[in-house]
């Protein structure tokens, strides 16, 4: 393993306890926004001083609050790209660039490598420029270049696309993807965006109120996250309790239905969750009556809000979202889900 | 005309702003890393200078400096005189200027985007080197309005310096004690050329300093 994180902060109120190893992977933490996953980050840079605990990178000691080893940010040798791309003003792009180089004393060198880096990142054209006349895309490419060409053993990606318009964040993730592919190292990102660490990232950890929850591949934690957190992060917008009456069974009686399952349920159970995608008017099973309350367009899209039958009063709609070529003239009776997407959530 | 006190002003003023843009840089950057009650605490110290009125500090510096207390004999071992002495005009200029670069100064640290700092650590780069290399440009309008505010202050003292060196022509004369002195002994035409002086290097700060205060605004990524 490549990075092994068990550490704990205590600040105020907030309690940060995160426990987690990456590998030789793009691993991402996924958390709303105030839960801990940049504190993570910088704790690891050496950036902030956890309370208790132990860091270790490639065998290197970094962190360990009981033989009393805290090594400065500038000997972890780990990469920290920042929300705001952290640019120094008043340089060039190829100044910042080799800002990443002061290790290597061999000037020429030093140029061959800022030559390179700006060539691989297409920064030619901008390389004179100040950070200030910068697009987005080429702000983030100038810190990722003066960054990679350091050499870290470890590239921590902190919300790397928040400062960027919906529209070109799409476009920027791929490229970073695909600029990234090659990098054989250790590539851990934080991100309060689902779509985002769909794509990005092969494994997921959930972050909520400082504790690290659930960390698994990305595709099993999408069709499993088990924790209420993890459900909600991964945009599950249908959440109510649950109790286990069977094996393959459970009641909701918020929503007045009793639902098969396709895993079996363990003890413990707290409450189910169905995505909004899940519902189609002609499952086999747990297919139920429902009221449609109320139908929203959008772009390529429908989201109904509907209630069971037996829905009890004052519990919220539940949602539905269907692709336009599905809608029907006659809003559909019934709803049901398929018991393999259920989801089982435990805590 | 004797020139004396517009050369005596600047060596006064160009000096004791050498000291003051490095004790002010210092304390400034210091100071706004504390914890926030002593913050509170230092800053109402470090600024009181500038509040108090120039005899007050003056007063203080003479019970400090005078030729009976500790300090002053220690410096007169060493043959260096405070009191009725041009030095000692250094020590004034810097008492009340040093407020003005210390406040600006802050301020401009607080402004200061601390993730420039955190990407210079992650990178290796030295904290030293990110000081000078990356906050001070980061901070330089800021820093530079405050050096300019501060030479001009101490160019302008009057009060402190005053009680402390006096006024002896050709050797403690200021321009603003020279403006006084020779109002009061009705030489109005020599009063006048010094107030000209005192208008042109006023006027020629204060342009300065304008043009220095453009906003330093955070940046923000355009998409193209």
């Amino acid at each position: 393993m490549a990075l092994e994180v068990d550490i704990e902060k205590r600040l105020g109120s907030f309690h940060l306890r995160a426990a987690f190893s990456c590998g030789r992977e793009f691993m991402g933490i996924l958390g709303a926004s105030g839960c801990g996953k940049s504190m993570t980050l910088k704790c690891i840079a050496g950036i902030e001083k956890p309370d208790r605990g132990r860091i270790v990178l490639d065998s290197r000691v970094l962190f360990d609050s009981e033989k009393r080893i805290n090594l400065p940010p500038q000997q972890r040798r780990v990469g920290y790209l920042f929300q705001d791309y952290a640019l120094f003003p008043g340089m060039t792009v190829r100044e910042n660039i080799l800002c990443g180089l002061h290790r290597e004393k061999d000037k020429q060198k030093r140029e061959k490598r800022t030559e390179d880096m700006l060539e691989l990142l297409r920064l030619q054209e901008v390389a004179s420029l100040q950070p200030e006349a910068l697009s987005g895309g080429q702000a983030q490419r100038t810190a990722l270049g003066r960054i990679l060409v350091n050499e870290p053993d470890l590239l921590m990606l902190d919300e790397p696309f928040s400062a960027l318009d919906s529209y070109l964040r799409l476009k920027l993730q791929t490229e970073l993807k695909a600029l990234l592919a090659g990098y054989d190292r250790g590539i851990l990102m934080v991100t309060h965006d689902r779509d985002e660490a769909f794509r990005m990232c092969e494994r997921l950890g959930v972050m909520e109120q400082g504790q690290m929850q659930t960390v698994k591949g990305t595709k099993e934690l999408f069709a499993d996250p088990e924790t209420r957190a993890a459900a909600v992060l991964t945009g599950c917008k249908n959440i109510a309790e649950a109790q286990k009456i069977g094996e393959h069974e459970v009641i909701v009686p918020e929503w007045g239905i009793r639902l098969t399952t396709g895993k079996p349920v363990r003890d413990g159970l707290k409450a189910v969750g169905i995505r909004a995608h899940d519902f189609h008017p002609d499952t086999e099973e747990n297919c139920f009556p429902v009221r449609i309350l109320r139908e929203t367009e959008e772009p390529f899209e429908w989201i109904s809000e509907f209630g069971f039958e037996h829905q009890a009063d004052g519990s919220p709609p539940v949602w539905r979202r269907y692709s336009r070529e599905f809608r029907t003239n006659e809003p559909p009776k019934q709803l049901g889900v398929a018991p393999a997407d259920v989801l089982l959530l435990y805590e | 005309m004797d020139l004396f006190p517009l050369w005596n002003s600047l060596r006064i003023a160009a000096i004791s702003s050498v000291i003051v843009f490095f004790t002010g840089i210092f304390a400034a950057y210091k100071v706004a890393k504390m914890p926030r009650i002593v913050k509170g605490i230092l800053d109402v110290i470090l600024t009181l200078p500038m509040v108090l009125p120039p005899t007050v500090c003056g007063y203080f510096l003479l019970l400090i400096f005078g030729a009976r207390r500790p300090v002053g004999q220690f410096l007169m071992q060493f043959g260096i005189k405070i009191v009725m002495n041009w030095p000692g005009g250094i020590a004034a200029a810097v008492v009340v200027a040093f407020p003005l670069m210390y406040r600006t100064a802050r301020g401009a640290f607080e402004s200061f985007d601390q993730n420039l700092a955190w990407a210079g650590q992650t990178l290796g780069l030295s904290n030293t080197w990110i000081f000078w290399k990356v906050r001070m440009r980061a901070c330089r309008q800021g820093i530079l309005a405050g050096t300019v505010l501060a030479f001009a202050r101490a160019l302008g003292e009057y009060g402190a310096t005053s009680m402390l060196i006096g006024y002896t022509p050709g050797r403690t004369a200021t321009v603003s004690t020279t403006v006084y002195q020779l109002w009061r002994t009705n030489d109005e035409q020599g009063a006048f050329f010094w107030v000209m002086v005192n208008l042109a290097i006023s006027a020629a700060v204060l342009l300065t300093v304008n043009m220095l205060e453009k906003k330093n605004g955070r940046l923000k990524w355009r998409s193209k």
